[in-house]
Order: C-alpha cells, then sequence, then structure tokens
C-alpha cells in the first residue's frame, strides 16, 4: 500500500522560522532528513519524495470564467500551516506508514530538540482487489 | 533476440539458478552469476543458433562466472592483506546430474520463506523466478528502480543471514511453504489484476506473470489441490479480463458483463483443474474459491448462476476459515438465491464486527442489496459510505456514478 506524508510546517516568523537558527542545529536537520530518506530507499520502501521551495514563491493559479488562467501570490493567506514537503512510502501496512511519519515528525530544531511536526498521513488511491463473488 | 529465445531463457532461469545456488550455496553471487550467463545468451545465441543442451550450457556459463567472481574477491582479499596464498581451487566443477524438477522448487521455497516481508518475497520470486529485470518489476509496481534494487537486495541478504538453506522443507513444515508460496503468487495475480483494473499502463502483464509462475508451481506439485485450485481461481478470474472494465477502465459488475467477451478456452481449462482437484478429494480455500469462480463462468447468462451452488460453496468456505470477507460473500449469495431479506439479515453480525464493520464492502453491499429491493432511498446513504472508504479510484468512480444513476430516477 502506498501513502502520501505530507508535512505541515506552522507559519511564522519568516520562511520555515528556520532563518533563527544556528548553523549547527540546521546541519542536524539536514543530516536527519537525509538519513531518514536513506534508511527509507534501503528499506525498500521509498516510492517518492520531496521538499517544496518557500511558500513566499507559491503562486495560486485558477480558470477564469473565459478559460484564461489567473495567476495570484499564495498560499491563502488565512491558512496557518502550510505544506514544506511530502514521501511517498510503499509499506505493509497502515501502522507502518504512522512509525515513518512518526520518525519524520521527531526531526531536530533548536537546540536539537525534536519538532514535532505535524504530518498527515493519506493513503494513495489504488485499484480494487480481485475478489470471486 | 526471437521470442522463442527468450521464452526459453525465461523458462530456464530458475532452473539454472536452483542448480546453481544449490551447488554453490551463496544465493546472491549465484543470482549475479546466472543473471550474466542469461545476457550472455541473449546476446550469442541468436548470432551462433542455441546450444543443444542449452541448460547445461548457461550453468557452465554461470558456474564459470561465479569462480572469476570468487577468484577476484579472494585475490583482492590477498592484495589487501598483502599475504600471498596458494591459487584456491573455491569453485567445484558443475556436476550433470539433473535434479531441476527440484531445484525450481527450492528456489520457488527459498524465495517465498516466510521469514521475508511480502514485498520482499514478491520482488524475489519475480526476479529470480520468473526472470524479470529490476526495472521491469519496479515499473511494475509503480516505485522507483533504486528502491526495488534495495528491495531485492535486502530479500537476499535476509536469505544469507537467516537459516534459510537450499533445501526441500522436511515434510511436516511442507504445507506451511506451500501456502507462503501461494500466497505470494495469489499477491503478484491481484497485483496485476489491479493494475488492469485501472488506468495504469505497465510494460509487465502480472497477471499473466502470476498464472505463468503459478502453472510452473502446479507442473512441480500436481497432486496438491490448493496449487490447482489457486491456478484454477487466477485462469477463472482472468478469463474475465476482457468483459470487467469499460473503455476508461470502469468497473463493470459480474452481473453487467458481456460473457461473449469470456476467453472461452480459459474457462474449460479452469474448470478441468478445478475438477480434477476435486475428484481426487482436494478441499482447500484456494479450490473453493476457483469452485465458486467456475460456477459463476459457467453461466451462460447472469440470471443462470446456480446461485444456491454457490451458497453451499461458501458455507464451506466458512467452515474452513474465520474471514469475515468470504462471510459478506456469502450473504450476497443467500441474498441471490433465498431473497434479499435473508441476506440483509446475514449482514447484521458482520456491521457488529470489528474486522469488517468499517470496510467500504460492507456498505457497499448493503446498499446493493437494498437497492435490489426497491428501497433506493435507503440504499443511498450506504453507497456514500462506501464511496467515501474505499481506497481505489475505480470502485470509487463506479459508486460515485451510482449515486448520481439513483438520485437522477
Amino acid at each position: 500500500m502506498k501513502f502520501m506524508l505530507m508535512m505541515h510546517a506552522p507559519r511564522g516568523d519568516g520562511e520555515y522560522g528556520v532563518n533563527q537558527w544556528k548553523p549547527e542545529e540546521l546541519r542536524a536537520h539536514i543530516q536527519f532528513m537525509k538519513d531518514l530518506n536513506k534508511d527509507l530507499r534501503e528499506a525498500g520502501e521509498l516510492a517518492g519524495a520531496e521538499g517544496l521551495a518557500p511558500p513566499g514563491q507559491a503562486r495560486i493559479v485558477r480558470a477564469l470564467a473565459d478559460g484564461t488562467p489567473e495567476v495570484t501570490d499564495g498560499p491563502f493567506a488565512e491558512a496557518k500551516e502550510f505544506l514544506v514537503g511530502y514521501w511517498i512510502v510503499d509499506v505493509e501496512t497502515a501502522e507502518r506508514a504512522y512509525a515513518i511519519a512518526g520518525k519524520a515528525s521527531t526531526a531536530p530544531g533548536p537546540g536539537g530538540k525534536p519538532l514535532g511536526i505535524r504530518l498527515e498521513v493519506r493513503q494513495v488511491m489504488s485499484s480494487p482487489d480481485f475478489d470471486c463473488s | 533476440m526471437r521470442q522463442t529465445e527468450e521464452h526459453l531463457l525465461r523458462e530456464l532461469a530458475p532452473q539454472v539458478l536452483g542448480a546453481v545456488v544449490r551447488r554453490y550455496g551463496d544465493f546472491g553471487a549465484a543470482e549475479d552469476a546466472v543473471q550474466e550467463a542469461l545476457t550472455a545468451a541473449a546476446f550469442q545465441w541468436p548470432e551462433s543458433g542455441v546450444p543443444e543442451n542449452p541448460r547445461a550450457w548457461l550453468i557452465q556459463v554461470a558456474a564459470r562466472k561465479l569462480t572469476d567472481q570468487i577468484r577476484s574477491q579472494s585475490a583482492r582479499r590477498r592484495r589487501e592483506t598483502k599475504i600471498v596464498l596458494e591459487e584456491e581451487n573455491v569453485v567445484p566443477p558443475p556436476d550433470e546430474s539433473p535434479v531441476e524438477q527440484d531445484d525450481s522448487l527450492v528456489l520457488l521455497f527459498m524465495c517465498c520463506h516466510p521469514a521475508l516481508t511480502r514485498p520482499s518475497a514478491i520482488a524475489l520470486t519475480l526476479r529470480a523466478v520468473g526472470g524479470l529485470t529490476t526495472t521491469e518489476i519496479a515499473s511494475a509496481f509503480l516505485v522507483p528502480e533504486s528502491t526495488m534494487a534495495q528491495r531485492i537486495s535486502r530479500a537476499k541478504q535476509s536469505i544469507k543471514s537467516s537459516a534459510i538453506g537450499f533445501v526441500l522443507p522436511p515434510p511436516e513444515q511442507r504445507s506451511q511453504s506451500i501456502s507462503a508460496v501461494l500466497h505470494v503468487l495469489y499477491l503478484i495475480f491481484n497485483e496485476g489484476y489491479q493494475a488492469s483494473s485501472g488506468n495504469a499502463h505497465q510494460r509487465v502483464d502480472l497477471s499473466s506473470e502470476a498464472i505463468r509462475l503459478t502453472r510452473a508451481a502446479h507442473q512441480l506439485m500436481p497432486e496438491n489441490g490448493e496449487v490447482s485450485g489457486l491456478l484454477a481461481l487466477m485462469i477463472l478470474t482472468d478469463a474475465r479480463r476482457p468483459a470487467r472494465s469499460g473503455p476508461n477502465g470502469e468497473i463493470v459488475p459480474l452481473d453487467e458483463q458481456d460473457r461473449s467477451l469470456w476467453d472461452k478456452a480459459a474457462i474449460v481449462e479452469g474448470v478441468q483443474l478445478v475438477s480434477d482437484a476435486l475428484a481426487r478429494g482436494a478441499v482447500g480455500s484456494y479450490l473453493l474459491q476457483a469452485a465458486i469462480a467456475a460456477v459463476h463462468d459457467e453461466a451462460a447468462r447472469a440470471e443462470d448462476t446456480d446461485w444456491p451452488q454457490i451458497v453451499a460453496l461458501y458455507a464451506v468456505l466458512m467452515r474452513l476459515s474465520d474471514n469475515p470477507m468470504v462471510a459478506l460473500n456469502h450473504a450476497v449469495a443467500v441474498a441471490m438465491a433465498d431473497g434479499v431479506a435473508k441476506g440483509l439479515a446475514l449482514l447484521e453480525p458482520l456491521a457488529r464486527d470489528p474486522r469488517i464493520k468499517d470496510h467500504y464492502r460492507l456498505a457497499a453491499v448493503r446498499a446493493h442489496l437494498l437497492e435490489r429491493s426497491g428501497k433506493v432511498s435507503a440504499a443511498l446513504p450506504y453507497y456514500e459510505q462506501a464511496a467515501e472508504k474505499t481506497a481505489s479510484t475505480p470502485e470509487r468512480n463506479y459508486l460515485l456514478l451510482k449515486i448520481a444513476s439513483l438520485r437522477g430516477n
């Protein structure tokens, strides 16, 4: 079963709030993410992972009534959290996907303390199993 | 390469691998060596012609590659330790006694060993027994090639580090080993079924691959009723493939399928397998599921289906295993044979069963049965529940279309 783990960060002062972090804190965080991805790849569970550029660069695109696209700054200003990146993991059970998300949530922040980042775990749609009924 | 040669190579690959592993032990190294031998054959045979004994040729070449590999490793070790040793005679020459049948069977038991995770076992079986490339397997499962390569190498590592030897399991463990093999083959078939139900385009048809592998297992264990049963179940299910989805991958339910599209030769073969196994006195869950599929496949029109027979088969299946999904299918069959009210009554205990009470299929079945009894407004909320709960796109589309058309009435 495939699951998408979507990592959400709170909108704070400055993008990601990371511009106040010390270099070693940032390095520890990056190392953690690299190690996590390496472990998932070696476990044969990683189907995809990407980090997203900061929301300051995001644009909202939608088609107007005449079909032409309208491009505005995004994401929606009222949103308290934004998507920073995602993993797609291919695992045997939902519990395993939750465990991976739980691990990702402990990524270290200031003072090396786990950030407790929120991740939304969603099953990727598939096709029906066969059944003889 | 011509198709016959490709076919021959894939046929021989597990036999050759089995033979090489039996003689030299190291599964990972043997697999690499056999892969090289197959590549060599793919290059040379179209030029020089297929050798007289292709199997022996492949074993010879693989053995030579293995010897080279071990020599260069020990040479490296010698350089690293700066100790010059006598030339080691590392690899004995391959013996010529063919025990090919056993080799292929042991290889299958090894790849499907219960100590491996199921995704690992599936990947390894397709690679080592099915002869597919890592790229093909990765694209069939829609994961990156590096992920699939890791899955396969981890599986080999698990075999190496655990006590899984290249021997036939002792008789007291045999049935457990066979059921592990059948489960892996079942999962491969299911993966192919999913892909052909959806819109996913694949290079490799995993359903056909699963049937090919199960056919080989059946040749190795012709007397085993469950092996026959699983093969028949796959063949009888696959026979309906041309009819079970529409042009956009939408689900066409069994009772609405154009049965003239069903593969009649496949149905004859599947029915024969079921009858033969039943005549030998075999009873098992795959065989019973195949028997049910056979009853469906033998009905020329949906209304000709022998539902009382299906009810009886599900009743036996329920005695074999406490599986709520079987109980749900039994309830559907009862509704068809004895009336919707009786079927709906059988859903009550399932609605309290924590293993299935929140499953979308329970809601979908309830909706169908209510609809059949003319209670459309009672059916709608259950169709909506089912559409919300399913994790399958074609299934959800089917349910959403159902809701829309019922609303339109």
